[in-house]
Order: structure tokens, then sequence, then C-alpha cells
């Protein structure tokens, strides 16, 4: 198992990692997200070695790792890059990690293929790196983390380069993989989907601290930060005054599950529901095809919110539509 | 034109016809005529010049020597200059800039000057107090200043853009620093180190200023034994004969070389700019100053103690070598400021040849397309391929009818920009194939007409490559000595060939005479190299 307690990095003036705790329990997958500049990366090359640390300690099965360097560590690490070797084959690139423990002869040569094969890459093992497709790039940085047999998996944004189709894809397969070599690994990515889909802990950072972690489904249900909030893409939180269950938004009153006073909250799509005779109404700003619907935003009073609509609005028409108090959501600035 | 639309028919034609017509009468032929004075005798087949130098064991030893020196260099350049070339691209250091524009200046100082400069260092009255003249050693110690910022500069811009994660990767992977250096980073400069090497080989295979001013009798590269056969013995057969051992000696090289470029073409995507880091560790710190330090040491002490040997007289220091350059020094036949003046005439008329020329042919080179784009290159970089010498001594042999050129002095300008027309073709043509066609295209939607387009797109940048072109040809022209040495009368020296007249002589005026002109070339090759490279800087790469 992995702990990390308060590592501090600094660049500088610029503060990287402030304070960081995780924990990535044996055969777990935890995924850092945040934006661009959060300290994710930085995070894991800490975690790799590749970064000194200015204070914390990173501990496996309560060791400290302070002394031992990268290649001691037993610890795989896809770069986002990939990194592959291009002076050796697919088969050289994935049998050096093999090389370096002496794996020798018919082993190492069972051992690629057997990799290889797990990632659809059955008999590349000649092939030169430069004639390889970005997918099969991937899959071949991929077979090369994983053929040592790391006892943790560091990804640093392992599909970002890829197309949109096929990075659905591959985030699927990964999964499968994952849970079928029961991998411990840890998991950086700015993008939400992917976090959600191969993490078992999603841990949310932004500035160099983390903001919040759970399971998906906790985050899903209660973000608790604006910041997480809008990561998960629920919309700008609004100021609003609760009164038994009413709450007053200045621009609209509606029910919700929320204890009395000020507070701030955010509704997001999925608490909006487009109905003919709803009790609300807006004027739609924009429209656009997203995913088999249409995300459609529109104005109400000073407030602005989004929802998903079954068919395509035209901006300026009228929207009537009600809230799910159950869905709205209270946050911390 | 094809790749080019602005460019009309006449036009097309003289740009293939004058650089043709100038390789062919001052390249082609003189070296035609060397071949034929090695190989042919009254109208038919003649060995016997080829089978005097085979058979004559000293000659035998020279071509030994040639081959042994050139090999001990390169492997001693590689070893000094290899541990500078991993400082330069791994590490951001104050002063890194300037570092870096230094060391280029011992490659292009002319070999006269480098010469004087160990003669100075490495002779009785130097700061070391060890005479190594006419030693091998003091040879091999020249060799490796000069050539030392080809493999700093080839190897740490190649090293520098090796993305760092592939040796992160390799860690992660289990490799510790001296494995991911063996199988990881060694591999993949191998290309540049290759490079680098054959261009230092080639440079002492044919080194010829140096090996005269500090090898002394005993030691002569084919280079030196031409130039003795054919000025000093006037055996030109066996003259001729050696330029074709030696023309083989360079063909071969440049083949195995572009073999194993060929077999080990190593595709992998450069990152697009250098991201080397600055150091944290103080052991780091201390491996770069220590390098640093070695490395100014080694290129700036025979500077010094040349510009401190120019200065020295019989009652301390003074400035009396330099006054003295206006009168007549015994040794030479006119006073040195004649010298002075030639240099930078021929200097400037050479420039101008080779500029015009040479951008004639860049422009073939890089708008038109195919075999004749291929061929006009391939025959313009065949003068760098050939010696100095070679190209001096064909000159001698070929150019006395149908008019006597050999007793013009236009003849040694021409030589000169014959040398240095591949320089200019070589800066010229990548930046004019750099101009990408989408600027073009944007040009022209943004209204701008084809001559339009030239003169607003591709102008402003081929004039600047234009003006580094003329740069190097002026440098080339300046310190040019193996073709000059066949080529100057004594009655009208250059400064390379001047202070190698002094340096032939005893005494101690002609010497310090000598310093003082080697330390002028040095100043105005330096001067004329850094604005060269202030051009270059202004990063043409963003276009």
């Amino acid at each position: 198992m992995l702990q990390c307690v308060l590592l501090s990095v600094a660049f500088g003036e610029t503060v990287a990692l402030d304070s960081v705790d995780l924990n990535v329990p044996d055969g777990e997958v935890v995924a850092v997200m945040g934006p661009s500049g959060c300290g994710k990366t930085t995070l894991l090359r800490a975690v790799a070695g590749l970064q000194p640390l200015d204070g914390g300690t990173i501990t496996w099965d309560g060791r400290n790792l302070k002394a031992v360097p990268p290649h001691e560590r037993g610890f795989g690490f896809m770069f986002q890059d990939y990194a592959l070797f291009p002076h050796l084959s697919v088969g050289g690139n994935v049998a050096f990690g093999l090389r370096m423990q002496g794996v020798d002869g018919r082993r190492r040569e069972d051992r690629v293929r057997n990799v290889l094969d797990t990632v659809g890459l059955a008999g590349y093992e000649h092939r030169p790196i430069h004639e390889l497709s970005g997918g099969e790039q991937q899959r071949v940085a991929l077979a090369r983390t994983l053929a040592p047999s790391p006892r943790l998996i560091l990804l640093d944004e392992p599909i970002g380069a890829l197309d949109r189709a096929l990075r659905e894809d591959l985030t699927a397969e990964m999964h499968s993989i994952f849970a079928k070599l029961e991998v411990t690994a840890l998991y950086v990515t700015h993008d939400r989907d992917e976090a959600f889909a191969m993490a078992d802990t999603v841990v949310v950072m932004d500035r160099g601290s983390v903001v919040r972690q759970g399971a998906p489904q906790d985050l899903w249900d209660d973000p608790r930060h604006e910041f997480v909030a809008r990561m998960l893409g629920f919309g700008s939180p609004h100021p609003a005054v609760v009164t038994n269950g009413l709450a007053d938004f200045g621009w609209a009153t509606t029910e919700v599950a929320l204890p009395d006073g000020t507070q701030l909250v955010v509704v997001p799509p999925q608490a909006i529901r487009i109905v003919a005779d709803g009790p609300l109404r807006g004027l739609v700003t924009k429209s656009a095809f997203a995913s088999g619907r249409y995300t459609t935003e529109f104005e109400i009073g000073t407030a602005t919110l989004s929802a998903t609509s079954p068919h395509r609005f035209a901006p300026g028409d009228p929207i009537s539509f009600r809230i799910e108090p159950q869905q709205i959501l209270a946050v911390d600035d | 034109m094809d790749g080019h639309p602005s460019l009309n028919r006449i036009g097309g034609i003289a740009l293939v016809a004058i650089p043709l017509a100038f390789l062919g009468y001052f390249f082609v032929y003189p070296l035609l005529t060397v071949l034929v004075t090695g190989f042919w005798a009254d109208g038919r087949i003649d060995l016997d010049p080829i089978a005097t130098v085979l058979g004559r064991s000293a000659l035998l030893n020279v071509a030994w020597f040639t081959l042994w020196q050139a090999l001990a260099s390169t492997l001693l350049t590689l070893l000094i200059a290899l541990p500078a070339a991993s400082v330069m691209a791994r590490y951001e250091f104050p002063g890194k800039r300037l570092v870096r524009a230094a060391i280029v200046i011992p490659f292009v100082l002319p070999t006269v000057v480098v010469g004087s400069a160990f003669l100075a260092l490495l002779g009785p009255d130097g700061p070391l107090r060890l005479d190594l003249r006419q030693t091998v050693w003091a040879i091999l110690i020249a060799h490796v200043f000069f050539n030392y910022s080809i493999v700093v500069r080839t190897v740490s811009t190649y090293w520098e853009r090796i993305d760092p994660s592939l040796a992160e990767a390799a860690q992660m992977l289990g490799a510790g620093k001296v494995q991911t250096f063996w199988r990881i980073t060694l591999p993949m400069l191998r290309p540049a180190i290759a490079s680098a090497a054959s261009l230092v080989f080639l440079f002492t295979f044919t080194s010829f200023g140096i090996i005269l001013i500090l090898g002394g009798l005993e030691h002569a590269t084919i280079e030196v034994e031409i130039w003795r056969q054919a000025t000093g013995l006037i055996n030109f057969e066996v003259a001729a004969a050696l330029a074709l051992l030696q023309i083989l000696g360079i063909s071969l090289t440049l083949f195995a070389y572009s073999r194993y470029q060929e077999r080990r073409a190593v595709q992998f995507t450069h990152q697009a700019h250098a991201r080397p880091f600055t150091s944290t560790t103080r052991v780091e710190r201390w491996r770069i100053a220590a390098n640093i330090v070695l490395m100014l040491a080694l290129l700036g002490t025979p500077i010094l103690v040349l510009i401190e040997r120019s200065l020295r007289s019989t009652d301390g220091y003074s400035l009396g070598a330099y006054r003295d350059l206006g009168t007549r020094i015994e040794g030479l036949a006119a006073p040195a400021t004649t010298a002075i003046w030639n240099s930078a005439r021929f200097a400037a008329v050479a420039t101008m040849l080779a500029v015009a020329i040479g951008l004639a042919a860049a422009t073939v080179i890089a708008y038109r397309r195919g075999w004749l784009s291929r061929s006009f290159d391939a025959l313009l970089m065949l003068p760098l391929g050939t010696s100095a010498v070679t190209l001096g001594f064909g000159f001698l042999l070929a150019l006395d009818s149908p008019v006597d050129l050999r007793s013009s002095l236009w003849i040694i300008p021409i030589a000169h920009a014959m040398v240095a027309i591949p320089f200019v073709v070589r800066t010229a043509v990548p930046v004019m194939r750099s101009v990408r066609h989408r600027l073009r295209e944007a040009a022209a939607t943004l209204g701008a007409p084809p001559n339009r387009v030239w003169r607003e797109i591709d102008l402003p940048l081929v004039a600047r490559a234009g003006l580094i072109g003329a740069g190097f040809a002026f440098a080339v022209s300046l310190g040019e000595f193996g073709a000059t040495s066949f080529l100057a009368l004594p009655s009208n020296p250059t400064l390379p060939t001047a202070i190698f007249r002094l340096l032939s002589r005893p005494g101690a005026e002609s010497f310090t005479g000598a310093m003082a002109l080697s330390t002028i070339l040095m100043a105005a090759t330096a001067v004329t190299i850094l604005l060269i490279e202030r051009l270059r800087t202004d990063s043409l790469e963003d276009f």
C-alpha cells in the first residue's frame, strides 16, 4: 500500500504540491483529477522518485522510500507521450524492464508475448516503433509498463493524446485489464469521464492541494466544494436563502432538501426537468447536440442554467421547467 | 519552374548555366587535369606514378601516418569533447550562450593561426616549458583543439533534443544511471557521434597547415606531401598520384559514413524545443563548473599565449611587432601590410563570387525538384570532399591555357570562392526550403500576386541567408591556406602565406612578426564569425 503524507514541492515561487495526503490501497485504482497546473503530474513524479520532495514522506508498506532511487522502487510509469525507445522494436521496448530484472531467454520471450497478447498486439514483437499508430503506441507503452509486474503503476494522462472514440475504447479496455490483473495504480487525468470510469477512488486537486476524495458515486452525489462541482460540470453556484424547505434565489423560489440559512447551492443539469407547463420559465441562449441529446443553456433572471433536452431549442425560445428538490446540492466556496 | 512560378525561363537557364560553367572550369577541369597527370602519359594509361608511390617506402609511410594520426586525433577529440557535450546538453547555467558561442572560435580559426598558437604554447619559450615541436603530440593536441567544437556542438544539440522522459522511462523500468546511459542514451546518440567523428576524421586526414607548421620535416600527411612534391621537388606525376590516393581515402570515408547512416536510420521525433534543466544538487554544480573551466582553459590558453607572444619583445612587452608591420620584415618579400591588404581585397572578391554563384545554385536546388535539383546538390558538395591542396595543385597544372590565369591576381579569390561555395549553398538551401508553401498560399489568398509573394515572403529570409553565407565565405577566404600556398607569389602574399613564411625562418623577429600577423588574422576571423552568430541566433526556424 502506498501512503503519502504531507507532500510538498515548490518550483521557485510556485507551489506545485502543498501538504498533500494520499493513500493507494493494494489492488485499487486511484485517479487524481484536476485542471492542468494543479500539481497532479508533480505528485505522480514525486511518487516515482523522479521529482525530489521539499517536504513530506512517501512509504510503501510502511517503508520510507526517501533513499530509494526510481529504478529500485519497483513502480511502473506510463508517460503521457509514451516515451517509447525509438531505437528498439516493440518487443525490445516491452522486454526492457524484464532485462533489467535479469529475466532471460525463454521466460522473457514468453512474458513479452503474453503481455502483448493482453493488450491486443499479439505478433507485434518485431515492428519498429515509428510504424505504429497512436493507439498502437499507447498499447505498447501499456505493455511495457505491465511486463515487469510492477507493484504500483503510475499513469500520467495515458490516453490524453488520442482522439475521443479511441479514448473511450481504451479506457474500457484498460479498466478490464487492470481488474483482471488486480493492478494497484495511481492514474492522473484532467478528464472527468476517464477518472470515473477507471477509478475506485477519485481525488480532486486544485492549485497543489487535495480538495476532495471519495468513490465516484459519493463525489457525484455530494461534490461538497464549488470547485469539485465545476469539475463535474454542475455549473456555477448560486446564493440562496433557505426557510422551511423553500429556497429563495432571487430569480426563483423552489423546494429544496436543505437546512435553513443562507448558503451556496448548485443546480446541476440532472436537477432540471424540462416540462410543458413547469412552474419556472426561462429564455434559451444556446442549444448544442451532445451524445444523442441536446445541451441547452437558458437564462432565468440573473442566473444561467444548463439542462439536457431531447430536442434543439432556438436562441430566444421560451422554456419551462421544474427543479428536483433532491438534486440541489449545497457547496462551500 | 515547377516549384516556383515567378522565375521565368531565361532566368532559370542562367541560374543553372552560371554555376555549372564556373564549377566546370574552376573545379572539374583542374581536378581532371590532376587525374590525367597521375594516370596518363603519351596517349595511354600510365601506372608508373602510382607504382612509384606504392613502391617507395617513404611515401607509404606518409599514407600510414596520415591514417593513424587521423584515427588517433578523432578518438582523442571524442574522448575529451563528449563529457563537455553532456554538460552543454543537459544543464542550464549562467553564461551558457556565451560558452556556446566561444567554443566555436577554435574551429573557425585559420589552420595557420592554430599552428602559430601551438608553436608558441608548446615551444621552448612557452608557459609549459616543454618543447613538443615536431612531435606527434603537438599535432594531436592541436587537432583536438581545432575539432573539439564540432563534437560538442553536433552531439549536444542532438542530445538536448532527446526527450528526457526516455531516460526516466528506462529508470522506471529498473535501469540504473549507468545502464540508462549505455542502453538508451548512447544508442540514441550514435548517429550524432558518427557524424561528428567522420567530420573530424576527414579534417584531420586532410590536415595541412597544422602539420606543416607543427610537424617539422619528419611528419607529413598525404596533403603535405602533395605540396612538397609539387612545389619543392617539382615532381608533378608523383604529386598527382598522391592526390588520387587522397581522393580515394576521402571517398571511402564518405561512402562508409553514408552507408552507416542509411543502415541505422532510426526515425524518432525530436522535441521541437530543447528543455535542459537547471541543476539542483551541489555535485552537479561542481561537475558543470569543472567542465566549463576545463573547456575554457583548453580553448583559451593557446589563444592567450599567441597574443602574449605577439607582444613580447627583447625588453619587456611592447606593440613593436605591430608597428613594424609596415616595414619590410626579414624573410618577407613585401611589407606585412601588403599581406593584410591582399587578404582583405581577395576576401571581398571571393565573397561576392561565392554568394552570387552559391545563391544561384541554391535557388535551383531549393525550388526545382527531381534529378536536376539532386544532381546539382551533389555536384556542389564535391568541393567539400576535395582537399584545398588538391584544388590549388589542379589550378597550377590546368589554368595556363587558353589564358594563363596562374599569374593573375584573380586566381586566388576564384580558388577561395570555390572552397566557400558549398558553405553558401548549405546555408541558403534549408532557409529557402523552410519557407513553407503554406505561407506563400496564405499571402496569395491575401491578394499578393506571385512576384509580390516572392518579394514579401521569400526575399527577406533569403537575404539573411545570403548575408550569413557571405560571412562564412569571407572567413573561409581570410584563412584559406591549402590552395593559396600554390597560388600566392612571394611578392604578393596573403596573411596565411606570410605567416607561414615567417614561421619557417629562424629568429625572434620573424617569430614575433608571425605572432602579430596571426593575432590580426584571428581577430578578423573572430569578428566575422561573431557577426554571423548574431544573425543566426535570430532564430530562422520560426518561419
